[in-house]
């Protein structure tokens, strides 16, 4: 194997480039299920251990920081590992990964140095899975014929798929039980009621959350899986969420992809590109707080709501009707009155008939910072459909996931101005609801909320 | 019943795998001499590098091998001594780049090896043979897993001797026609069944004519035992053959009482048998499906968490040897699920499963699941060989 030496340590966690001068990447699974027969799944085994330091090469050799860099990103590759470490936690601002397993957990244990040492375990085992390594050294068979193996084994032989595992602590952990009382930020608050929501207790709230997301699902549900094997006796699952398609795209380098509803979804989102925004929307400064929750300086809030979607009564809703409860085209997810995708909202253009082009009650208009007084929030959620409602109907949605400064300033008046008056409500039911606090990232070393447990 | 039988013995071939004692550890060089005379050779060094896995040495002497683990590439690194199978004997993780880490590995008996060293934690390593020479004195862990095995086949004919007693009294009230103390005897006749249950199950066929389910036990296999009766008893009333049914369950309990007493066990099959106690409570005890018709499925419970806690209590002193950490997780975690189950009993009795909430039943599974998990690490530590 031949390989220099990689880029210093980034602080963006951004994935590689595919490199034209290796041109190498590992074999998805994702990929190969394209594929058909037995020669695939051969291939899969002789291609992921021939390709592995060739893999590996492109994941360090032609890094790109495109953290503080404005330059023109380059897509990333799909296979590329990402760095687990930097000065924020990965899975935010890193390009969204087409999959998600998502999972909030309960602390079971009463005992503080319990959860503090799982935290230690789990940021091992994450920056292990990150990089593409099973969670435990030799996991697959290392313990010998007689032993659990350490690792369950589904992701062996797969590229890391830009694998990224983040944590976040939800307000119920700050309850008294392991003396974090006076670290709770103020701005972790469970949201309030908001107009129309149906929220169901077994979808909502958590002590803490996992977010995995790689662009290979098996990849991300190996993580959590053995996650929380990792914690039984600590913790317990308390929800769980597959996400089989993002909704969002946080990197200019990606095209902007569907929801549900078959629109474009996401697109005046914040980007890894833009430094000052994301400094100014998403990244918690350490004078945001009062002084005890200077912990999470550099951290961000995550807000994640399930929305179901009403799809079969949205497809007999017509292409106007559509367009117009949106406020975009739906073929090139243009602004009404616009014609291509990033042109600026218009909300002032009338329409031939004389009235806004962008309809008043248009989810873009409601949304849109001009209406919410400059707020932005950075979206990163997935596309689900979680078997069926038992009447003959997908249950099919958006599984919402944010990322902002502060929920209260953000997301809550957004949703107040969308939750009564947006014409999409017709067609959506919120039953999911849950705010976590997502701590700075890790040096290697540290652990997961080490600056909340050791400060 | 279980699903799966507990495996009598273990096959020769797993068994053979590979023969040797072994303790890693890092980082506390005094620390993992204790029960080796032999000192190996000097320390090896080993200069690993994002290409390149060099040891000073390919071979040492048995007893205590050191390996002093110098970084010098750029990525994470890994080293680790193998035996066949990838098994691991020992390693060290998290070498980062410029880092020194020290490595002791604890080998009473010759054969060949394999070091790796594995730059970014990926793949198989930089892979070389290593050849150990000699044999060292081994720990005094043999004679505790002999006391062992005598302590648990003393357990199993405590436990099958009540089972004869319970179930001879119980056989008696059926044919009495005396329902209501048939039932009151139902539960704690079975109860030293669930603690001994893996053994009883490797008697093939005599398991399911005593334990066998309605549902699963197999095309052309007649329903009776236990389970025949709790219908009975609970749901359809005595009917004109319980009377031969209860003979019959006598007789077949007699016979597997017999059968048990001459069980030879060995360390693996007193842990293993542990684990799938549990198992047995995971899957057939808290979803209620055991005792369908009387749901006294938390006697059960109460069985299998009995038995597994006894079979690994004659294992204590093993396990305390070679893994304090995991003793103590044990006896927390038991403490732990003893306390909640024991919460579920009134005025003595165990309530009816149909009374547990939602709720209780996640507890009861939460609870279960870390004991789970620190019960099936029990296998691998009591055999090394």
């Amino acid at each position: 194997m031949t390989e220099t030496p990689p880029a210093p340590q980034r602080s963006g966690n951004a994935p590689s480039p595919v490199s034209p001068a290796t041109g190498s990447r590992g074999v998805s699974r994702r990929r190969l299920l394209g594929t058909t027969g037995t020669a695939a799944a051969v291939g899969l085994v002789a291609g992921a251990g021939a390709t592995y330091a060739a893999g590996r090469a492109s994941a360090s050799d032609t890094s790109v920081d495109a953290g503080s860099s404005g330059s023109a990103s380059t897509a990333p590759s799909l296979d590329a590992a990402i760095d687990f470490h930097g000065e924020h936690q990965a899975g935010i601002v890193t390009p969204a990964q087409d999959r998600l397993h998502f999972v909030a957990l309960d602390v079971v244990t009463k005992d503080r140095s319990e959860l503090e040492a799982l935290l230690k375990t789990w940021t091992r085992a994450a920056e292990r899975m990150a990089a593409g390594a099973e969670a435990a050294p030799g996991g697959l068979v290392g313990g010998g014929p007689f032993a659990a193996p350490e690792d369950t084994g589904e992701a062996y032989g797969l590229p890391a798929s830009g694998l990224t595992i983040t944590i976040g602590f939800g307000a119920s952990l700050f309850d008294g039980r392991f003396g974090l009382a006076g670290r709770k930020p103020a701005a972790l608050e469970n949201l309030p009621a908001f107009v129309g929501d149906q929220l169901e207790a077994n979808r909502s709230g958590g002590d803490l959350c996992i977010q995995a997301c790689a662009n290979d699902p098996q990849v991300a549900v190996h993580a959590v899986r053995n996650l929380v094997r990792l914690g039984f006796g600590v913790v317990s699952v308390r929800w769980s969420q597959l996400g089989f398609g993002r909704t969002s795209s946080t990197s200019t380098a990606q095209a902007t992809p569907r929801n549900m509803f078959g629109f474009k979804d996401g697109t005046n989102n914040l980007k890894l590109e833009d430094p000052a925004g994301l400094a100014e929307h998403v990244w918690v400064a350490k004078t945001d707080d009062k002084a005890s929750a200077a912990w999470m300086a550099g951290g961000s809030y995550l807000v994640a709501r399930r929305i179901r979607m009403h799809i079969e009564i949205w497809d007999r809703t017509s292409l106007q009707e559509q367009e117009d409860i949106i406020g975009r085209d739906k073929k090139v997810g243009a602004p009404l009155g616009q014609a291509q995708e990033f042109d600026e909202l218009d909300f002032a253009k009338k329409g031939p008939d004389g009235a806004p082009a962008i309809p008043e009650v248009a989810h873009v208009r409601l949304a849109h910072s001009s209406s919410l007084g400059g707020v932005q929030i950075l979206r990163r959620g997935y596309n689900f459909t979680d078997g069926t409602d038992g009447v003959g109907h997908l249950d099919a949605g958006l599984f919402f996931l944010a990322f902002m400064r502060n929920p209260g300033k953000q997301f809550v008046p957004m949703q107040r101005a969308l939750a009564s008056k947006d014409g999409l409500n017709e067609y959506i039911e919120h039953n999911g609801s849950a705010v976590f606090a997502c701590p700075p990232g890790t040096a290697p070393g540290q652990f997961w909320g080490q600056s909340l447990f050791t400060t | 019943m279980s699903r799966t039988a507990l495996r009598a013995s273990t096959p020769l071939a797993l068994a053979a795998i590979a023969a040797l004692t072994l303790a890693g550890c890092t980082d506390k060089p005094d620390a993992s001499s204790a029960s080796t005379g032999a000192v190996g050779s000097g320390p090896i060094t080993v200069n690993a590098s994002d290409t390149a896995c060099e040891l000073s040495a390919s071979t040492a002497q048995a007893g205590t091998v050191t390996f002093d683990i110098s970084n010098a590439g750029t990525k994470v690194n890994e080293f680790y001594v193998y035996a066949a199978g990838d098994r691991i004997v020992s390693e060290v993780e998290n070498i980062t780049p410029g880092l020194k880490r020290q490595l002791k590995v604890e080998i009473t008996e010759p054969g060949t090896f394999t070091t790796a060293c594995k730059p970014g934690m990926v793949g198989d390593g930089i892979r070389s043979d290593f050849t150990v020479t000699g044999t060292a004195v081994k720990g005094s862990a043999d004679q505790k897993v002999a006391k062992a095995i005598t302590d648990y086949k003393a357990f199993v004919a405590t436990e099958s001797d009540k089972l004869l007693a319970g179930t001879q009294e119980f056989v008696t009230a059926v044919k009495a026609g005396d329902v209501a103390k048939a039932k009151s005897l139902y539960p704690t006749a079975r109860l030293p069944w669930e603690t001994i249950e893996p053994v009883a199950e490797s008697f093939g066929d005599l398991d399911p004519k005593i334990d066998g389910r309605e549902d699963v036990i197999e095309d052309g296999m007649k329903f009776t035992g236990y389970h025949r009766l709790e219908k009975d008893l609970w749901v359809t009333g005595l009917q004109a053959d319980s009377n031969a049914i209860a003979d019959q369950l006598l007789t077949d309990v007699k016979e597997i009482v017999t059968k048990s007493k001459t069980v030879e066990p060995t360390a693996l099959t007193i842990a293993n048998g542990a684990k799938a106690l549990l198992d047995e409570v995971a899957t057939g005890k808290i979803t209620g499906e055991e005792e369908r018709y009387s749901h006294t499925d938390l006697w059960d419970f109460r069985g299998n968490l009995q038995g597994s806690q006894s079979a690994l209590e004659t294992l204590r002193p093993v396990v305390t040897e070679r893994n304090p950490a995991l003793q103590k997780s044990l006896d927390a975690r038991f403490g732990e699920l003893n306390k909640l189950l024991e919460s579920h009993r009134v005025n003595g009795s165990f309530v009816s499963y149909t009374k547990l909430t939602d709720a209780d039943i996640k507890a009861l599974t939460v609870s279960l699941d870390a004991l789970g998990e620190e019960v099936s690490k029990v296998p691998a530590v009591v055999e090394t060989k």
